[in-house]
Order: C-alpha cells, then sequence, then structure tokens
C-alpha cells in the first residue's frame, strides 16, 4: 500500500477500484448518505393542480394544430407578389411565425406532459464496467489467434506482405484521377505570374471599361480601373482576369510621391500612379482609399499601404507593397499601361520568386 | 425455460407488434433501451441542442435543394428583386435569390437553415465546454471526445461550405481568403488551391464542388460520427454529476419511456421553434444588399460568420512584413504562423484528455462529474483555452470595433496582439485561485456551518452569528469529489528515474501541487467538538 504525500494516511482502493496514479481516496472518507428523501411534486398533492396541468397540455397540442392551420393560411393569403419587397417579408413572417408556434407549442406541451403529470419515479440504472467480461476477452482472443492459424496470416508472409502492399497500391490511381481537377495543359505558376496588362493597354473605368485621359484626373481623385478590353471577355474568363489585372489609379501632387528610384519614377505619370488593388496579403481588394494621408486599406485583414512610399506596408500583416503598374499617356492623352506588372500581383505562393 | 408468456396479441396495435417483432425481435431493443436511464440537468442539454439543430439543417436544406443551382453559369438576373435586375451574375446567386423572393416560404427556409448552422455549431462549441469543465472526457468517453471533436471541425467545413454556395459578394471574398491562404502554404499551396478552383481563382467550379462536398459528403460524415457518438452515449451511459445517492457504479434520472421520450422529444420541438422564430422575424445574410461577386469590390467591416471568426481573427493579428526568400522560394509566414497556431490550438484541444489521463495516471472509470472547482488547474487550463479563442475571435471584428468605440484601428490590433500572449496567462492564474478560493469556501462551510443570519448576544455580553451545521446531503455534495496528488518520483524496478517519469512528476505537480483535499470525517467531527466550546 502506497503512503500519500504527508506519509501519514495509507491510500486506499475506493470500492473494488484499484486507485491509481494521482488519485487518492481518504479511509475517513464520509459515506454517501444516499438518495434524499422523494419530494412530491405539486401536482401529485393537489387535484385540481393535477387537472389544471393536463388541461394546459392538451390545449397546447390544440393551439399547435391551430397555429399549423394558421401557417397555411398565411401561405395562401400571404403570397409573395413580383417586385413587391414588402409582400416577401409579410409572407416570411406569417409563414414563420405559424409554423414557430405549431413547433413551440408541441415543445412546451410534451415537456410539461413529462414534467408535471408523468409518473414522477425516479430510476435507477446499474453501470457494469466498459470492457468485456474475463471470458468474452479471452475467447476474443481465441478467437483472433484460431483465425490467424487457420489463414496463416502470421505464418504465410508471403500472402500477407502481399496483401498489404496491394492494400497501399489500390487507392493511388483515385490520387491520379483527382489530377483531373484542374487544366492538364496548363501550369498555376505561368498563369499566376501574367495579368492581362501589356504595353499600349489603355486603363479604363471599372465596370464600364470607357477609357481614362490624364487630364481627367484631378490631384487626390481615385478611380478603380480594369485593362482595356476586359468587358469583352467571356463572363468566367472575365472574373479570373479581373481577380488579378484589378487596379486603383490614383493622383497626387508629384513632391507628395517619394521614389526608391528613377526607374520608379517613370512607371507614373505627372503624379498618376496605378498599384495593384490585390492585396499581398490573402488577396482581398485593397478598397478603402484615405485621401487626406495617402493610405490604403484592405477591408479584409486591415492591411495599410502608403501611396506616398511606393505603396509599402504601414501596418497590418500585409508583407509586401503593393505591385506597380507602369503607365504612362499614349497619343490621345489616355493613360496606357507600358508593360504587365513587373511581379506577380496578389497573395504569395511558394514558387513566386522562382 | 420460464414459463412467461407475451399479453394476448388483440386490437390493432397487438397485432402490428407482434407482426414487427416476429420478422425484426423489435422486443429484445425495446426491453433492453425502453427503460434505460437518463440523469437530468440543463447543460446535458447543448449536445440536445447540437444533435437537433442538425436534423433542422437536413429538413431546411433538404428544401434548399430542390431550387437552388450549384452552377457558376453566368446569367441574366430576371426575378423579383429590383434593385438587381438585368444584373450579370451566376445561376448560383440567381437561384438564391429565387429563392429568397419568388418562392413562398423560400426566405423562411434560407433563414431557417443559415440560423440553425450558426446554433448547430454554437451549441457544439457550449458542449464541449461544458465536457471539458466537468471532466466527461475521463475513462472511459476518451474516444467519445476525439469523436466530438471531429464533429466540431466537420460542422465549421459545412458551415464555410454553405456560406460559400450563393456566390455573392461576402462570401466571394471569403473564398478569396482561402485562397490565399492556401497559396501561401508551402510547397502545396500553390497546386492545392489550383486543383481546388479547377484553375485560376475563381474560375467556374468551385460553387459546384462545394456543393458536393457541402450536401453529399460532408452531412455523410457528419451523421456517421453522430451515430458513432450517440452508439458510445449508449455504451457507456450517461455521466451524472455528483450527489447523495449518485455513485459511480449507477445512473440515476428518468426512464426514457415514458418522461425522457416527452422531454427530450418536445425540446426537439422547442428548438425547432424558436429558430423558426428567429428565421421569421431576423433577416440573415442578406445576399441581395452585397450583390454578385466580383473580385474588386469589397464592403468595409466584412465579416464571416462567427465560428471562422477565430481563423480569420489569427490571420489579422500577425505584424507586417513577415515573409522570407530562402532556397529560391517564398515563405509566408503571415499565413503559415497563423495556420499552425490554429492547428496547434485544435491539436491541443483533440489531445487534452489523453494528456489528463497520462499525467494522472488513473486507470479508474470516472461516471461522476467534476464540478469545475474541483479540478482547479483543469479548470484554469480550459479558461485560458477560451481566453485565447476570445481574442482571436475579438480580433475577427478589429475594424467593427475600432469604428463602434471611436478607437483606432492600429490601436485595437496591438492591444489584441498583446493579449493574445499574456491573456491566456492571467486568466489561468485568476481562474485557478477562484477555483481554489472557492474550495476553500466549501470545506469553511462544511466544517463551521453556513451563517444563519441570527445575531445571538450571550450571557456574557458577546455577540455570536449562529451557524447551522449541513444536513447529510448536503454535506456529501462538497465532500464527494476526486482528490489527487502529484505523484512522487520514485525509481522504477529496474532502479532508474526515466525523462518521461519526470516530466510525469513535474506535470502532476503543476496540475496538483495546490490542493484543497475534501473534509474527512474525522476532521468534521474534530471541528464540530472545537465549535462546542
Amino acid at each position: 500500500m502506497a503512503k500519500n504525500e504527508n506519509g501519514t494516511a495509507d491510500i486506499v482502493p475506493a470500492g473494488s477500484a484499484e486507485v491509481t496514479g494521482t488519485g487518492v481516496v481518504s479511509p475517513d472518507a464520509f459515506t454517501n448518505p444516499g438518495l434524499p428523501p422523494h419530494r412530491p411534486r405539486i401536482t401529485d398533492l393537489d387535484p385540481k393542480a393535477a387537472k389544471r396541468a393536463e388541461r394546459v397540455v392538451y390545449w397546447l397540442f390544440y393551439i399547435s394544430i391551430a397555429a399549423s392551420v394558421f401557417a397555411v393560411y398565411a401561405y395562401m393569403f400571404f403570397p409573395i407578389e413580383p417586385e413587391n419587397i414588402h409582400s416577401v417579408r409579410m409572407n416570411t413572417l406569417y409563414l414563420g411565425l405559424g409554423i414557430a408556434f405549431s413547433l413551440l407549442a408541441i415543445g412546451i406541451a410534451a415537456v410539461h406532459w413529462g414534467k408535471a403529470v408523468m409518473a414522477d419515479k425516479e430510476a435507477i440504472d446499474y453501470r457494469h464496467p466498459v470492457r468485456g467480461t474475463e471470458e468474452t476477452r479471452a475467447r476474443a482472443v481465441e478467437i483472433f489467434r484460431e483465425s490467424d492459424e487457420e489463414s496463416g496470416f502470421s505464418r504465410r508472409t508471403l500472402i500477407r506482405n502481399g496483401l498489404i502492399g496491394a492494400l497501399i497500391a489500390f487507392p493511388l490511381p483515385a490520387i491520379a484521377l483527382f489530377r483531373g481537377l484542374a487544366p492538364m495543359d496548363q501550369d498555376p505558376n505561368n498563369l499566376l505570374k501574367h495579368t492581362m496588362w501589356k504595353k499600349g493597354t489603355r486603363l479604363t473605368r471599372d465596370p464600364q471599361g470607357t477609357p481614362i485621359k490624364a487630364s481627367e484626373l484631378t490631384i487626390g481623385s481615385a478611380f478603380q480601373v480594369i485593362p482595356e478590353g476586359l468587358v469583352d471577355l467571356p463572363e468566367h474568363e472575365m472574373l479570373d482576369e479581373k481577380a488579378k489585372a484589378a487596379v486603383l489609379l490614383v493622383r497626387l501632387k508629384k513632391e507628395d510621391l517619394n521614389w526608391t528610384s528613377a526607374e520608379r519614377e517613370s512607371w507614373s505619370y505627372d503624379g498618376i500612379v496605378a498599384y495593384s488593388k490585390i492585396c499581398t496579403h490573402v488577396g482581398c481588394p485593397v478598397a478603402l482609399y484615405e485621401q487626406q494621408t495617402h493610405h490604403l486599406l484592405c477591408p479584409c485583414h486591415q492591411s495599410q499601404f502608403d501611396i506616398a512610399n511606393e505603396c509599402a506596408v504601414i501596418f497590418g500583416p500585409a508583407a509586401r507593397p503593393l505591385p506597380q503598374l507602369p503607365i504612362t499617356v499614349d497619343a490621345e492623352g489616355y493613360l496606357v499601361a507600358t508593360s504587365d506588372f513587373t511581379e506577380p500581383v496578389g497573395p504569395s505562393f511558394w514558387e513566386r520568386s522562382k | 425455460m420460464s414459463s412467461v408468456t407475451a399479453p394476448a396479441q388483440s386490437g390493432v396495435v397487438g397485432k402490428f407488434s407482434n407482426y414487427l417483432d416476429e420478422r425484426t425481435s423489435i422486443s429484445g431493443a425495446v426491453k433492453e433501451f425502453g427503460r434505460k436511464v437518463f440523469p437530468d440537468h440543463w447543460s446535458f442539454l447543448l449536445g440536445e441542442v447540437a444533435l437537433y439543430s442538425f436534423v433542422i439543417i437536413l429538413l431546411s436544406g433538404s428544401f434548399l435543394t430542390f431550387f437552388f443551382q450549384a452552377s457558376m453559369t453566368p446569367v441574366h438576373y430576371e426575378g423579383s428583386y429590383v434593385p438587381l435586375k438585368g444584373i450579370e451574375m451566376s445561376a448560383a446567386m440567381a437561384s438564391t435569390l429565387d429563392i429568397s423572393f419568388d418562392i413562398r416560404g423560400g426566405l423562411l427556409m434560407r433563414q431557417v437553415h443559415h440560423w440553425a448552422a450558426l446554433l448547430f455549431v454554437a451549441s457544439i462549441g457550449l458542449h464541449m465546454l461544458r465536457v471539458f469543465f466537468t471532466g466527461a472526457f475521463r475513462k472511459p468517453r476518451e474516444l467519445n471526445w476525439s469523436i466530438g471533436f471531429v464533429l466540431f471541425v466537420l460542422a465549421m467545413a459545412e458551415g464555410f461550405t454553405g456560406y460559400s454556395l450563393p456566390d455573392d459578394l461576402l462570401s466571394g471574398n471569403g473564398l478569396r481568403i482561402i485562397d490565399g491562404m492556401v497559396l501561401g502554404l508551402p510547397v502545396v499551396g500553390t497546386w492545392i488551391t489550383f486543383l481546388l478552383f479547377g484553375g485560376e481563382f475563381p474560375g467556374n467550379d468551385i460553387v459546384g464542388r462545394l456543393y458536393s462536398l457541402h450536401i453529399l459528403l460532408l452531412p455523410a460524415f457528419v451523421l456517421i460520427f453522430i451515430v458513432l457518438h450517440l452508439m458510445f452515449v449508449i455504451i457507456h451511459k450517461h455521466t451524472q454529476y455528483p450527489g447523495p445517492g449518485k455513485t459511480e457504479e449507477n445512473v440515476v434520472g428518468f426512464p426514457v419511456l415514458p418522461v425522457y421520450a416527452a422531454k427530450a422529444g418536445g425540446f426537439f420541438f422547442l428548438v425547432f421553434g424558436v429558430v423558426a422564430l428567429i428565421a421569421a422575424t431576423v433577416t440573415i445574410n442578406p445576399i441581395w444588399n452585397y450583390g454578385p461577386y466580383d473580385p474588386s469590390p469589397v464592403s468595409a467591416g466584412t465579416q464571416p460568420d462567427w465560428y471562422i471568426g477565430f481563423a480569420d481573427g489569427a490571420l489579422r493579428l500577425m505584424p507586417p512584413h513577415l515573409e522570407t526568400y530562402w532556397f529560391g522560394y517564398t515563405w509566408s509566414w503571415n499565413i503559415i504562423i497563423p495556420v499552425l497556431v490554429l492547428v496547434l490550438f485544435l491539436a491541443a484541444a483533440f489531445a487534452y484528455p489523453f494528456v489528463e489521463a497520462w499525467v494522472t495516471g488513473d486507470k479508474r472509470e470516472h461516471h461522476l462529474l467534476d464540478r469545475p472547482r474541483n479540478a482547479p488547474v483543469r479548470t484554469a487550463i480550459g479558461a485560458a483555452g477560451v481566453t485565447f479563442y476570445a481574442v482571436l475571435w475579438a480580433a475577427a471584428s478589429s475594424d467593427i470595433i475600432a469604428t463602434h468605440f471611436k478607437v483606432t484601428m492600429e490601436g485595437v490590433i496591438n492591444t489584441l496582439q498583446i493579449l493574445l500572449i499574456i491573456g491566456p496567462i492571467i486568466a489561468f492564474m485568476v481562474t485557478k485561485r477562484i477555483a481554489l478560493a472557492l474550495q476553500k469556501k466549501d470545506r469553511e462551510i462544511l466544517l463551521h456551518g453556513f451563517e444563519t443570519g441570527r445575531i445571538v448576544r450571550l450571557p456574557g455580553g458577546e455577540f455570536i452569528e449562529v451557524h447551522q451545521q449541513l444536513d447529510a446531503y448536503d454535506r456529501w455534495q462538497l465532500v464527494s469529489y476526486n482528490d489527487n496528488a502529484p505523484i512522487m518520483l520514485r525509481p522504477n524496478p529496474k532502479g532508474k528515474i526515466t525523462g518521461g517519469m519526470r516530466m510525469r512528476a513535474s506535470l502532476s505537480r503543476f496540475f496538483f501541487e495546490d490542493r484543497i483535499a475534501p473534509v474527512t470525517e474525522n476532521e468534521y467531527k474534530l471541528a464540530l467538538e472545537h465549535s462546542h466550546h
């Protein structure tokens, strides 16, 4: 027998179960006084209360029937009329209330029935250890041993290992099948690194697709921009391209823009700069432009970028600045890209720097 | 053989029962389970709420499948909702709008489905907390905790896939975030999103694929795991709170037939009724306000459904510039770290019962629950976990907190970053102290009785407040708990002390060093004698 931490009292088994590990049972523990005396409910003592409870239960069931009928009534007499929002609201509300009350009445009635009317007789079940009896366990072991012997599973190792190998190999074709989830002739690395923008692509308004003249931008104004030709693409291709090519066009005072190199400065035109709108964190559109501070804010995870400093990250989880689209004006004075983005836009990916 | 014969099979019911029994031997099941006893406690209803919300989700979801088109084929919306008329959108979005504005009861069913889904995850979470804080996960129920954990993860997956189906602006941005997160995972990220979306984001396939998962694969798994979960509840018999007459060897409560059938069956209707009432009166996910998905716009204050909040919050709390280029590859630490944090947090929740079992070395079956105060360190660990989750969750609303309370966004984020680290530590210490203090109070009441509020003046002029002793039943309530003491480091039979043994001993000290032992009979007698002087 073990001693407890004080070394004074013996640690004894609780009942038949042996105490192991950290468990401590004092030999001097109180004994269970047994179930307290049964306390009758008011419905057991007062026949009037019992009758009343019974009445409440059946009336609730009747109310439920009425509510169900009301729900069907509401379905017919509160129809949805075309182009009438109010009718949608009424239909939802009355149909919903009918259904809700029919359900609630059943629920309250049944629970009240169980608690106040049905016999209030506490019962006791006895537990048995979850493990099987020694006899059962011995027989189970015996069955496995016998079947091992009869099949030769452990003895005939060539058969067994063959089976294991085959079972490992057979799901492999299923894995191969899943390659077909994406087009076979495309490489995500290539796709992620290119957008629709190329030399001479005009910057156009989102969503109309009309080109923008440099002279239309006043200082402090911002445009949501898509590449020329995007709106003519089929819908699904359009979204794929837009998810990479969306651009935010802003005009600042020239002296407010700080550049790390003359080359970067040449990507802008007279204080007009174009930056990818796709957040470098996880790809939400960086949609909130704060005119006073020249900051861009991503509403999803609050990354902030400073337009005055090449869209450097100034707060939030993003790691990289927003990529800049090099722009200039064409002969007609419309803003055009001078090339695609010089780095992949949007969230980082494993092969990005390859 | 005994000569018991079944009552005469007369009447329609008798004949039908006989017909059934002769083909199914159903009488055996009725005999086995009809009078099975279930203990009563409000906290046992949390799991029931989860089960019933799942049934509600199945019913309302089946209705929705009859009208929903899981296709991203572009269509021009021609339904009843005027502001979106003529707008190009996917068939998924258009059919969701039709369900909302052109099918009677359609909006109601959508809202029942969505509210029930929110309730489903919430009740699973609360049920897990109940199981955790009462120690219901101890032997023999460790595996059932694992099954329940899988259900929790499945429920979140069900929620997210369903949320994404309408292909509206909000859910599209949610998918964009998933795309960005998966892209950031090392080695496999790029290809996983490429395969998931069937090409580039957003592609043309994702809604259809999520639909298969949402209505077929995931519900099948949820159903399988629910069946397993309940099977184990029957095999183990339900746990019960300690109290007079309750032992590790019995279950005290009410039989399935008729009382539990009435109460639990009625409770299903109550849960359904409450969900229907909310759905009838409170709008949820008004996709018509968001419009169809477009990668360029986004509305300020975007929020995921509540149960994804902790994941979104983890992303938001990362400091800037965490990305490195090693060996020519991009390591997006701003993705990898939050993902790891979430995985480790969930893994810790999954593993806790096994860790505690190893530390205590307790091989007994436990069917009597712990009151949280009687397991101070476990309760404190739970409180730390809840705090950690709550901070992540709050972070998902950092922008809303900033605008509502007129504080800076940066201030909110920085505060939450600090709280994420020190919050759980403080919660741990405070909770453990509270639990120990409550145990001390129990002890005090046991030994010296409770204050009656009756002030008596003794002949000597001294005033005392009369204390009254508890009766035997109330006393039992306060003394009958599991007591644990740290294990002592002793060499094993080979005369060695291994690293594992050291770790176990120090962990057991961490768990049980601060310990209030239950009052024993002798202590009580001594205290009584003492108080009579």
